[in-house]
């Protein structure tokens, strides 16, 4: 093979465009090892089960931002799952419309909404009306983030569903609505299942809709109608503070955190993987 | 029950059939995502009022903010949101590119499924979680290896002047936003370079074209459109980008030319202040700040959606 110009541009090209993937691992890797090594010497069995003690004495965990991520993202699965799946089969299923498509559209565009602004939403709609915050508010301001992706995710694995299978149930004379609810949601329950997962991933590390909606709380939670702790939070209330041990607690924290986040996000694909086969 | 009733009844079946319910209530939810929309702006747009009705449009342009004499103007948190985005896109989208490049069309198959899961595992990771890698190892880091070589060999700009305070800076912030936004810029950017038909590769490499040659010459400027809306979109995570960028970006309202400086951003204002906001106006000028983002994005997100669309042409879109 002769070298001449373009072989080498060639080259260099494909030198350059996988150097650009090299650099953008790296901080990924960063991120990952500082919380590993960081987070790994706060972890302790007291750091999981108790709550946490005021500045300057030793010990104390997060166990109650555990249970309060536990709780606000449960509600916001309550509210959510229902109003996303249910929408996500309308369009699939029946929404071969201008309704159908608009809402299509603004399901994926709401996908883009700045979390900072659910918590907003979640302040003036839940917090304003109840005149404190609480653990539903933060529920709420999660939703508005998960419906949409829910949504999208569920109409496109429906999608997936061979025509073929529909026919023939609907050949066998049953109705389309039984049809929809057993054969098509049934051939379709991975990737649906898969997609809810997924939103789970990305709003159980989310902050900014929970700062002025849940707030926090230093003790276990004690009503849905009260503040509550939650992990991001209470890792961003470590993180801004000027004390050692402190900040150990807020990569204590990471740790658990990106370790749930992960177990979610790579179970999911191999998964998927197995199941939709390219 | 008597036989009136009973008839009654029947007529209600008999109209409403399963299917006819069936799609009523799965109808009633996509419905709940338009009202969900509508009421998102609503709220915002009836709480922000107090603040339209006191500063007008001098909300926009007025770059004081100063909650003991009520004074507020969102100048430079607008300002702060829209250098530290720009400056991100500056950082991201060639590398966005080069990996879009390099993951669609110039690496070994067997090295693109899992490379690309890799660098979207990137925007699995909670932001919270980024700003506290970018409080201790990314603002030392850019304090002590970056800066002084930019201000050495650039600082006739007043882009690199003046002192950096401990790495938190607007130049930190952008470069947080474009770690962030590098995932989503570069899988759609493939995405869309994956939809380019395969005879438009095939005419360029019976030519003769090296593969570098193929991807410029056929590949490129057929996704350019799509290209433009993956960037749009990138845009979009940026400005709405709340916790990494308030750990980092310093948190101080002033407009400074230099990139060393602190700023302040339009998300980060609302993440900081809200809580401790006092007045109504105060709490009013804060909602009216996120009125202002929620319209943004709105705007960002339908025009690169409509450019990612029209190529990639699939019924109902499928970019998330």
């Amino acid at each position: 093979m002769k070298w001449n110009k373009r072989k080498i541009i060639d080259r260099v090209m494909s030198i350059l465009t996988a150097a650009c993937v090299v650099i953008a691992i790296i901080p990924l890797l960063s991120i990952l090892y500082t919380v590993i090594i960081n987070g790994i010497s706060a972890v302790n069995l007291d750091f999981l089960t108790q709550i946490p003690k005021p500045v300057g004495e030793a010990g104390g965990g997060l166990g109650n931002a555990i249970q309060g991520t536990f709780i606000v993202v449960g509600i916001a699965c309550l509210i959510g799952l229902p109003i996303g799946i249910l929408a996500g089969v309308y369009l699939s299923e029946y929404g071969q419309n201008r309704f159908g498509r608009t809402v299509s559209f603004v399901a994926d565009v709401l996908t883009g909404t700045p979390s900072i602004v659910a918590g907003m939403f979640g302040y003036t709609f839940i917090v304003l009306y109840f005149g404190s915050f609480s653990a539903l508010a933060g529920g709420v301001a999660l939703s508005v983030l998960m419906i949409p992706i829910v949504t999208r995710t569920t109409e496109e694995s429906l999608r997936l569903v061979p025509g073929s299978i529909k026919e023939a149930s609907l050949a066998l004379g049953i109705p389309k609505w039984k049809t929809t609810l057993y054969i098509v949601l049934g051939t379709a329950r991975s990737g649906i299942i898969t997609g809810v997962l997924l939103s789970i991933a990305r709003i159980s590390g989310e902050t900014a809709p929970l700062l002025f909606t849940s707030f926090g709380n230093m003790f276990w939670a004690n009503g849905l109608d009260k503040p509550i702790s939650t992990m991001p939070v209470q890792i961003y209330t470590y993180a801004i503070t000027p004390f050692p041990d402190w900040h150990a607690k807020a990569w204590g924290g990471a740790l658990i955190l990106i370790i749930l986040i992960l177990i979610l996000n790579i179970g999911v694909r191999f998964v998927t993987r197995r199941k939709y086969g390219m | 029950m008597d036989r009136a009733k009973l008839s009654f009844f029947r007529i209600i079946r008999s109209k409403l059939s399963g299917d006819f319910i069936f799609e009523a209530v799965v109808g009633f939810f996509a419905l709940c995502i338009l009202f969900l929309a509508f009421l998102l702006f609503r709220e915002l747009f009836i709480e922000s009022g107090l603040s339209r009705n006191s500063f007008g449009l001098g909300f926009l342009t007025t770059s004081t903010w100063n909650p003991v004499s009520e004074v507020f103007g969102a100048l430079p948190f607008i300002f702060g949101t829209l250098v530290s985005s720009f400056l991100a896109l500056l950082i991201a989208v060639p590398f966005s590119l080069g990996i879009a490049i390099f993951l669609s069309e110039l690496a070994p198959e067997k090295l693109r499924t899992p490379l690309s899961f890799i660098i979207e595992l990137l925007a699995a990771i909670p932001s919270v979680i980024i700003g506290l890698w970018g409080i201790f190892i990314l603002a030392p880091f850019i304090h002590d290896y970056l800066a002084p070589p930019l201000s050495t060999y650039l600082g006739f700009l007043p882009l690199f002047q003046g002192p950096m305070y401990g790495g938190l800076s607007m130049l930190t912030g952008g470069v947080i936003l474009a770690i962030m936004i590098v995932p989503i810029t570069s899988s759609v950017s493939r995405e869309v370079i994956m939809t380019v038909p395969t005879h438009q590769r095939e005419a360029a490499i019976a030519l003769g074209a090296t593969g570098w040659e193929t991807t410029r010459i056929a590949v490129l400027p057929f996704a350019r459109s799509g290209i433009f809306g993956a960037v749009i979109l990138g845009f979009g995570r940026a400005i709405g980008e709340t916790m990494a960028v308030t750990m980092v970006i310093g948190n101080s309202p002033r407009i400074s030319e230099s990139l060393f400086s602190p700023s302040y951003t339009m998300a980060s204002v609302i993440a900081n202040e809200f809580v401790e906001a006092t007045s109504k106006l105060y709490i009013s000028s804060l909602i009216e700040i996120g009125f202002l983002l929620l319209v943004i994005s709105f705007i960002i997100n339908i025009a690169a959606r409509i450019l990612v669309w029209k190529l990639l042409n699939v019924e109902g879109g499928g970019v998330t």
